[in-house]
């Protein structure tokens, strides 16, 4: 008989805490160094490296919440042996939605023009194509946007959660039935919304438009499957975690396997998006479009470029797809890893180039903050594991998930 | 034609298979193969089968579809025939990536479509041996191979033990051969019964 309520354990404690540590030590040296520094590039190292990391540890955790609600719909019940996983990761939403709105503030009112040129209206004034876009690129667009979405996220996210709770205690048929429906009616809503701000618009306010004059239209779906990809990777850490502290009694090789299925499958999506993207810019070859793979294929970005290309797509596409290696603790973990890694210099090469120009480091303040986010998943996922028991009981597909065979 | 001697138990239900099989194993016996009208899940593991290695097949057909579009590609653009095209250059691998997948694509399906009626002999004009015709119905069909040492009266035995409906001997040739299934058709008549 496995465990039902997760406890933190001291190990995990120890780790958090490191992580933590280390991040806020370098959250505080950056915030001397690099924010208040008179050295212009400093500055804009400093916002840019929090924008990457804002960014793209929000939309993991949220694409956890995107997970529950894509089964939901499908009405699947495989995932219900872990389903409270994403569940915790879920709860993060609010938390990094309200830290990435510190740094667009941040941004905004620091009048951070190496960040968002678009923000210096003396420049947009002189620049018919930003002057052109100024009704959608503008701060209080770009706020109200920001935060109705981090609302809304956060808002359905927390009813999702809410109503999962309701399966930890018996029902009978007819509430089943409601309960079904109930989570189909909230999970519809979290999906519509979702589409209309990961999958468009938010990667079009807070990445792309770093590189204001130009614009791609497969921009969204490639940053919507890259964090996808990553919050599974994230969930699969975690089943395999509590799996190993002899959690989730019903989690068998099938889930892990279906999972890493996911994984190899998103990764297989993400490059078919990065190569779309790319391919139709290539063929045209029309200078306004090259210019965004000008230094990021040729300039100084030309090793992160492939590097990406490397981690995101032909280690996971070659070391997944065998059968054995999804159903295998250790591979996984290894992958899962190195995809979040990967996804993470992803969008680091989303950000830089259009920021820190050629300049850019790989230094003590970007693995800091990396850190302090892994330090703050940790944190706050395992106190959210620790809140309810870790197994929905009495959901109606239960049974589904523990015979679950693929 | 090599006549081999088998043992055919027949089962109605799904839930009296899975232990029966498991019986049947432990006791010793070397299965043929166990029918079923749809695919059931977890059958094999229980049966003891290998993991299959058709897409390690598949991978390698994969592998050779790529390198066929590759090298063919690199070759007519570079060396055979090299045309300025938009002003590219002869070696314009983004260009090629759709063709090469479309043919690392139709290597590994046609490769793995092909292998798989060459394992399982399927082909026009193929005849095999059926040892139950409701086995494409809703009979689970459990063939037992015979070898010198089996006694035959004790497997009977032990299938009707375990829960099998219908117990006979079948005299069948294990491949294949040529013939056509609109002559000689022996599908609904009684089993050879040695």
């Amino acid at each position: 008989m496995s465990k039902q309520q997760f406890e933190i354990s001291a190990g995990y404690k120890k780790w958090t805490n490191a992580l933590l540590g280390v991040g806020i030590l370098t959250l505080v040296l950056g915030f001397i160094f690099l924010a208040t520094s008179k050295e212009e590039l400093n500055q804009t190292r400093f916002w840019a490296v929090l924008l990457q990391n804002s960014v793209f540890f929000l939309l993991v955790v949220n694409a956890s919440m995107f997970f529950i609600c894509a089964t939901t719909l499908a009405m699947g019940g495989w995932q219900m042996a872990f389903r409270r996983v994403p569940e915790a990761i879920s709860s993060l939403v609010p938390v990094f939605g309200v830290f990435a709105l510190v740094v667009f503030l941040g941004i905004i009112f620091g009048h951070q023009y190496g960040i968002y040129h678009w923000l210096d209206k003396e420049h947009v004034e002189h620049d018919p194509i930003l002057k052109g876009k100024s009704a959608f690129l503008n701060p209080t667009f770009f706020l109200t946007w920001t935060i109705i979405s981090l609302f809304m996220w956060s808002w359905v996210g927390a009813k999702m959660r809410k109503l999962s709770s309701q399966a930890d205690e018996k029902m009978d048929k007819e509430q089943s039935k409601k309960f079904i429906w109930t989570n189909t009616v909230w999970a519809s809503i979290f999906i519509v919304f979702f589409a209309l701000t990961v999958g468009s618009t938010i990667p079009w306010l807070w990445l792309m438009s770093i590189d204001a004059h130009w614009f791609s239209t497969m921009y969204s779906w490639y940053t919507l499957i890259s964090s996808f990809v990553a919050g599974i990777s994230l969930v699969a850490i975690y089943v395999i975690y509590l799996k190993n502290q002899d959690y989730l009694e019903y989690v068998t090789e099938e889930h892990l396997h279906d999972i890493g299925k996911f994984m190899f499958a998103f990764s297989v999506f993400w490059t078919y998006l990065w190569y779309s993207q790319f391919m139709l810019i290539w063929y045209a070859n029309i200078p306004e479009e090259t210019i965004y793979f000008k230094p990021r294929m040729q300039g100084v970005y030309r090793g992160i470029f492939f590097l990406n290309l490397i981690t995101n797509f032909a280690v996971p596409f070659l070391l997944l797809m065998r059968r054995g290696s999804k159903r295998n603790y250790t591979t996984v973990t290894f992958l899962a890893v190195l995809i979040i890694l990967g996804h993470w210099i992803d969008f680091y090469q989303m950000v830089m180039p259009g920021t820190v120009n050629e300049h850019y480091t790989l230094g003590w303040f970007e693995f800091g903050i990396l850190s302090l986010y892994a330090g703050l998943i940790m944190f706050f996922v395992g106190r959210g594991l620790a809140k309810k028991p870790l197994v929905a009981k009495f959901h109606p597909f239960i049974k589904e998930s523990t015979i679950h065979h693929t | 034609m090599a006549l081999k001697k088998f043992v055919v138990g027949c089962f109605e239900d799904e839930k009296v298979l899975f232990p029966a099989v498991a019986k049947v194993r432990k006791a010793g016996y070397k299965f043929h193969d166990i029918y079923t009208p749809f695919p059931v899940h977890g059958l094999d593991s229980a049966m003891g089968l290998r993991e299959t290695s058709i897409h390690t097949a598949g991978f390698l057909y994969g592998l050779v579809g790529t390198t066929t579009a590759v090298t063919f590609m690199t070759w007519v653009f570079t060396k055979d025939w090299p045309v300025n095209i938009g002003g590219k250059p002869n070696f314009a691998l983004p260009a090629w990536i759709p063709i090469t997948f479309e043919l690392t694509v139709l290597c590994a399906a046609v490769g793995m479509v092909l292998t798989f009626c060459y394992i399982c002999q399927l082909a026009p004009f193929v005849k095999k041996h059926t040892f139950h015709a409701r086995a494409t119905d809703d009979l689970f069909v459990m063939v037992i191979e015979c070898g010198e040492k089996t006694n035959e009266d004790e497997l009977k035995a032990l299938l009707t033990s375990v829960g099998a409906q219908e117990v006979n001997t079948q005299i069948a040739e294990e491949g294949w051969w040529i013939g056509r299934y609109d002559q000689e058709q022996s599908l609904y008549k009684e089993p050879n019964i040695a």
